[in-house]
């Protein structure tokens, strides 16, 4: 039976990142991983869902974004990326003052750093259409570098042919 | 002709890169751009990425500093 060999193009080079956790630590590796392919010359793609919406909220601390009163509370409990806890060993969220104090000291890119790195660089941000509509949020909710809100299929159609890394 | 200068010696991956990249968007058909950066990973991987992107690497010397480097980019 003959097999089919699927060649990938050795000049693409291009890397979407799908942003599931809001975590602080994972956001920090996505960001890293996105400004750090931009910089060699990668198209990046980032698509943020669920947790990951976090990341690209106009609002970075908490507040009661939503429509309803169940995405409202979701939307304090939630934040943005100032209040982003660690995956790991969070102690009530020390932790994440902890590590920008350790990044700073050590002259390492803090995460706010590489968000704004990744708008000079012109990566594309999109939101995930379903999570928007479940938490309520609208597109006036989110930073304006955000280029679409899209679904699954436009999505896979965009990293089609490149690397797609789910973090 | 313009010459720009990027001091990336205390950055860290990836601002080392990012920072280069941001620096050479700005330059323009014959401008320069001088790097200072550390041997490792920058010496390893900036001259690369930089002919990656279609600029030409017209130097790379070991500055009085033992450890860091001068590379010369052109567009």
């Amino acid at each position: 039976m003959a097999t089919t060999e699927i060649k990938l193009d050795p000049t693409t080079k291009k890397l979407s990142l799908i942003s599931f956790s809001g975590d602080f630590d994972k956001l920090t590796a996505v960001f890293t991983l996105a400004t750090g392919a931009a910089a060699v010359g990668y198209e990046v793609n980032i698509f943020f869902t669920f947790w990951g919406l976090d990341a690209i909220k106009i609002k970075q601390g908490r507040s009661a974004v939503g429509k309803g009163f169940l995405p409202k509370v979701f939307g304090v409990f939630m934040g943005g990326l100032k209040s982003a806890p660690v995956s790991r060993l969070n102690f009530g969220g020390i932790s994440p003052k902890i590590f920008r104090y350790l990044m700073r000291k050590n002259n390492v890119a803090t995460l706010e750093e590489l968000v704004e790195a990744a708008k000079l660089l012109g990566i594309n941000l999109y939101a995930c259409e379903m999570a928007m509509h479940i938490l309520g949020i609208q597109k006036t909710d989110l930073i304006p570098e955000v280029k679409d809100i899209l679904g699954v299929a436009t999505f896979l159609k965009i990293a089609d042919r490149g690397q797609t890394l789910f973090i | 002709m313009a010459n720009y200068k990027l001091d990336i010696t205390k950055e860290h991956c990836p601002m080392t890169f990012v920072k280069t990249k941001i620096e050479l968007a700005k330059l323009k058909q014959g401008d320069t751009l001088e790097v200072l950066l550390t041997e490792g990973e920058p010496l390893e991987n900036v001259p690369r990425s930089s002919e990656e992107q279609g600029f030409k690497v017209l130097s790379i010397n070991e500055t009085e500093v033992k450890g860091i480097h001068l590379i010369v980019i052109q567009k």
